[in-house]
């Protein structure tokens, strides 16, 4: 019999972790400690202020908070970089380390070589967030900045050659209107797990309009299980293959809507092409094999690259060219590719080859659209250092900076560099080591700490990265600090959670603006930095400028605090991104060179001339299929025949939560394999295998499923990296198997193109 | 209270997330291998390659969450020597801590795994409705935490009324052995009790403890 044990108090908090979305959790605080974690039960639950309710990442945030790897006090690295050793040192001590360093590379070195690394373990706050390294580097001179994300550095640069920017998506609620939904690579079960996000909206629409929805998708996700009406497997990086077979079927059948393409774009045929360029080399001329490979993209092309069945093809063509609107849309799997800049733009072709971009029920093939409110940062200051590497090749940028420059690595602002990054910031990410790819060559440039002479890291918890920081500083976790946040991306409503401290501080922890205000201190400019005021001062500030967007919210800010969580629901009558450039597309031009969608992007016909690619890369002007390396049938498959993926799954959100005890139990990390790829190996379920090629190796539980592509394995992303003393990973990390080689065009990660062999080790227990 | 407390799950929105599951760890301060809400993967379906390097299949999966289903007949109350498994007068099905031996019978006699083996008291555990927190007006822990509201409950027969189905497909027991007040809206790929094409296919994920 449950006694009742009522908390001390309940006090709204955040999760703040990178998955798009975005939840309120409700902490019960008793005698100092979190004792229970609740969500979102307030409102009528009506859809647009519907409840946020947390997924069982934030549901399980006391496993974390109170985990043993939790940070407690600064700590200087003692043995060699990487080697976990340190000691506890004071505040202060921390602060003239960091001061010193800091003043010793600008000085010698200038604010180039100081850097901050992506990482997006805590973006849920507005003060607690990392635009403060942002503001206190802008104070001191600046820094070197980024530009990309690893989420979807491919799809962004492909987007703004095709539509000239991104965000062309139609709301996913649209689907009301659509006759039909076809997905590529979009797992929102998995990525848009919050109750106030994608999935509900996708669910309440699924059920009011039971339109059908197609996955494609090497994996049956559990997007495949809880809403689709069919699963299409496919080979993974071979999306745009498959888009060429349909384009194939569509324009010799009549099913293009050529009033759209002769109005809107450009390159679908000759008529539509520019002048200069030889005739031959429009996007019809490679779909029917009269341009430069004289092959025609027929379905029995596309069949064998997809392996999709060339009938499944046709009648997919069928099913997409004979019925209108269709909401084609992707994920952010498609394009983590080395040929990922394509398949983005390819997965564009069939909303625009059929006219469904910019109208109600369709969508431009982009991902599904994001509504918040704008609400307002963090004022960082200006940074008046211009130049901007692309964020996958920071490793480049400590190694060889001379030959870092604008033709072979997209370097911005400068033609190459002049000097290599030698300070390095991180603040909550794990993208030092889990995170980037290949971790052997990762861990080989860090360990020498000549090139990269400081990294000072500011964590949570003992992450494997947090394992090569020179300093790391114990941050404050969601509960120990107070803040604002705001919806995140993946819902259709604004909102404003007001978060309240639930717990003092564990150990010495500070807010990251408390560590920022000290470090300023001992470089003699800590007012400028704090502008006299302090985090809470700050929190409060925001929380006013908030209120010049919603003035109905309290003017006393300890009634927001009580209050917690603030739902608006979306407003506006806009549908598409691209709606108004459909209804009128001489007022409202595409930020493109033309004006119009650029299937065939002079731009990228001028880089394919002047970019500098190492050997079998290319850059196209249309979006045509390219096979690269690391994919099937290229020289490397002999020995490695299996294509690796690490789609993200519901444990983790990247790598964040990876030591939560709760989630390994719910959803322990394992290598799907295919019984067709397991019974020849002898693998059976649940035995230990190893995953290797020539960059790494991995060992990890096998989970025999029929739910993978034969040929295909997934090695779920963000587990946390542990390697032995031989130092073979006994975590079941995907980098130790990805390969530092960035995509041609972004410049960006390609973790989904990798190729193994997979071998038993031990039967399971 | 009502009458004959049941759990309701639209299977065909159901995603797999385990949110039910965390949650009540978390509610119920559960230690690791203690899962008084469990969450299967079925899933089957054979692949055929061709020779020009495609292939076809019928591959099914979907997810079913199960707790405690409070049975008609609870066969963990008629197995318990020492009558601490009881169903009280709301009908919950609980166990008097006090008078729990540890022995497990209820946990053998159980086809759904739903008394639990706690190892640092020596005693079982199990789901008890959370019913501090519906005598409260509230819904349990995991109808609250659901995601996508594919979890719910209520009076059994006022859910049989509503969706009309019994839990009647694979990988579940037949329900004539206890009676479950569980109802659920099957997945469109639902196979039925007793298939042999599919799997359980995260047997480590809710293995009793």
């Amino acid at each position: 019999m449950e006694t009742h044990n009522p908390p001390d108090k309940i006090v709204w908090s955040t999760c703040n972790v990178n998955c798009g979305s975005r939840c309120p959790v409700r902490l019960h605080v008793k005698n100092g400690s979190v004792v229970r974690v609740e969500s979102d039960i307030t409102d009528d639950d009506s859809s647009g202020t519907q409840q946020i309710r947390a997924c069982l990442r934030g549901r399980g945030l006391r496993k974390w908070i109170y985990s043993p790897e939790r940070l407690l006090y600064p700590m200087k690295r003692t043995g060699k970089r990487g080697e976990g050793k340190f000691t506890r040192i004071s505040w202060d001590q921390a602060f003239d380390l960091i001061a010193s360093k800091l003043k010793h590379i600008i000085d010698r070195y200038g604010n180039e070589a100081v850097y901050r690394h992506y990482g997006t373990g805590n973006l849920g706050g507005v003060v607690s967030h990392y635009n403060q390294i942002e503001r206190l580097m802008n104070v001191l001179g600046g820094k070197l900045n980024y530009y990309n994300s690893y989420s979807t550095a491919q799809i962004h640069q492909a987007m703004t050659y095709l539509y000239g920017k991104t965000g062309t998506g139609n709301y996913i609620s649209d689907i009301i209107n659509s006759k039909l939904v076809v997905l590529f690579g979009n797992n929102p079960a998995e990525t848009r797990m919050s109750g106030g996000g994608t999935i509900r909206d996708l669910v309440l629409a699924k059920r009011q309009s039971k339109v059908k929805v197609i996955v494609i998708d090497p994996l049956h996700t559990d997007t495949v299980t809880g809403f689709a009406d069919e699963w299409i497997p496919i080979r993974p990086g071979t999306d745009a293959a498959l888009v060429a077979g349909l384009a194939h079927v569509l324009i010799l059948n009549g099913m293009v809507d050529n009033d759209f393409l002769n109005g809107y774009a450009l390159g679908y045929d000759q008529s539509t092409m520019p002048e200069d360029i030889p005739e031959g080399n429009s996007y019809k001329d490679y779909i029917l094999g009269s341009g430069a490979d004289r092959t025609p993209k027929t379905p029995d092309w596309a069949c064998s690259i997809t392996g999709i069945p060339a009938k499944r093809i046709v009648q997919l063509a069928y099913e997409i060219g004979s019925t209108k609107p269709v909401y084609i849309a992707q994920g952010w799997g498609p394009q983590r590719h080395a040929n990922g800049e394509q398949a983005a733009r390819a997965i564009c072709m069939l909303p625009i080859l059929t006219g469904n971009v910019g109208v109600k029920g369709g969508n431009s093939g982009d991902r599904e659209a994001a509504w918040g409110i704008d609400w307002p940062v963090m004022p960082v200051g200006e940074n008046p250092v211009k130049t901007s590497i692309p964020c996958f090749l920071w490793t480049k940028a400590i190694e060889n900076p001379t030959g870092f420059t604008d033709l072979n690595s997209g370097l911005r602002g400068k033609k190459h560099l002049e000097v290599p990054i030698k300070f390095l910031w991180c603040f909550a990410s794990n993208a030092l080591i889990n995170q980037h790819s290949d971790i052997n060559q990762t861990r080989r440039i860090l360990k020498d700490d000549t090139q990269c002479e400081m990294i000072v890291l500011i964590e949570n918890v003992m992450s494997t990265s947090a394992r090569y920081a020179d300093v790391l500083l114990p941050g404050t976790s969601s509960f120990e600090e107070r803040d604002l946040a705001y919806q995140g991306y993946a819902v259709e409503m604004g909102v404003l959670m007001v978060r309240e401290k639930a717990i003092e501080p564990m150990g010495e922890c500070r807010t990251l603006f408390d560590i920022c205000a000290g470090i300023a201190r001992h470089m003699g400019v800590e007012k400028d930095f704090t502008n006299g005021m302090d985090h809470d001062q700050w929190v409060e500030k925001m929380y006013h400028q908030c209120r010049k967007l919603k003035p109905e919210l309290p003017i006393d800010f300890s009634k927001a605090l009580e209050k917690g969580l603030y739902k608006w629901p979306r407003s506006g009558n806009s549908f598409a991104g691209l709606a108004s450039f459909r209804k009128n597309p001489e007022k409202y031009p595409l930020s493109t060179p033309s004006g119009k969608i650029e299937i065939f992007s002079q731009r990228l016909w001028e880089m394919a001339q002047t970019w500098e690619l190492p050997e079998g890369d290319s850059i196209k002007a249309l979006p045509e299929y390219l096979s690269t390396w690391g994919m099937p049938h290229e020289t490397d498959a002999a020995l490695y025949p299996l294509q690796l993926v690490g789609h993200h799954s519901k444990p983790r959100t990247h790598s964040s939560y990876g030591n939560n005890e709760w989630l390994k139990e719910a959803s322990p990390q394992a290598l799907w394999i295919n019984p067709l790829d397991a019974i020849p190996r002898g693998i059976e379920h649940g035995d230990l295998v190893k995953v290797f090629n020539d960059i790494g190796a991995t060992m990890v539980r096998a989970k025999v499923t029929p739910r993978i592509m034969p040929g295909v394995l997934s090695l779920p992303q963000g587990a946390w990296y542990n390697p032995d003393r031989e130092g073979i990973d006994q975590g079941g990390c995907i980098n130790t198997l990805t390969s530092h080689r960035p995509s041609p065009i972004a410049k960006g990660n390609p973790q989904h193109t990798n190729l193994v062999q997979v071998v038993k080790e031990k039967s399971n227990p | 209270m009502i009458k004959t407390p049941a759990f309701f799950i639209d299977m065909q929105i159901c995603t797999g997330c385990k949110t039910c599951m965390v949650a009540c760890k978390d509610k119920n301060d559960l230690a690791q291998g203690l899962r008084w809400r469990r969450v299967y993967e079925f899933s089957g379906g054979d692949w055929i390659a061709s020779a020009d390097g495609t292939f076809t299949q019928d591959v099914f999966a979907y997810y079913i969450s199960v707790s405690c289903n409070h049975c008609q007949d609870p066969i963990c109350v008629e197995s318990c020597p020492s009558r601490a498994m009881h169903k009280n007068e709301y009908g919950i099905v609980l166990i008097d801590s006090k008078k729990c031996v540890g022995c497990r019978y209820c946990e053998w006699a159980c086809p759904y795994s739903a008394p639990q083996f706690d190892r640092s008291n020596g005693i079982m555990t199990k789901c008890d409705f959370c019913q501090t927190q519906i005598q409260e007006g509230r819904d349990p822990c995991c109808v609250e935490a659901c995601p996508t509201h594919a979890l719910s409950f209520g009076d059994y027969d006022d859910l049989i009324t509503l969706h009309g189905e019994k839990a009647l497909i694979a990988p579940l027991p037949f329900p004539e052995m206890t009676s479950p007040n569980l109802v659920i809206t099957a997945p469109k790929q639902a196979r039925s009790q007793g298939n042999t094409n599919g799997l359980i296919q995260n047997p480590e994920e809710v293995k009793d403890a």
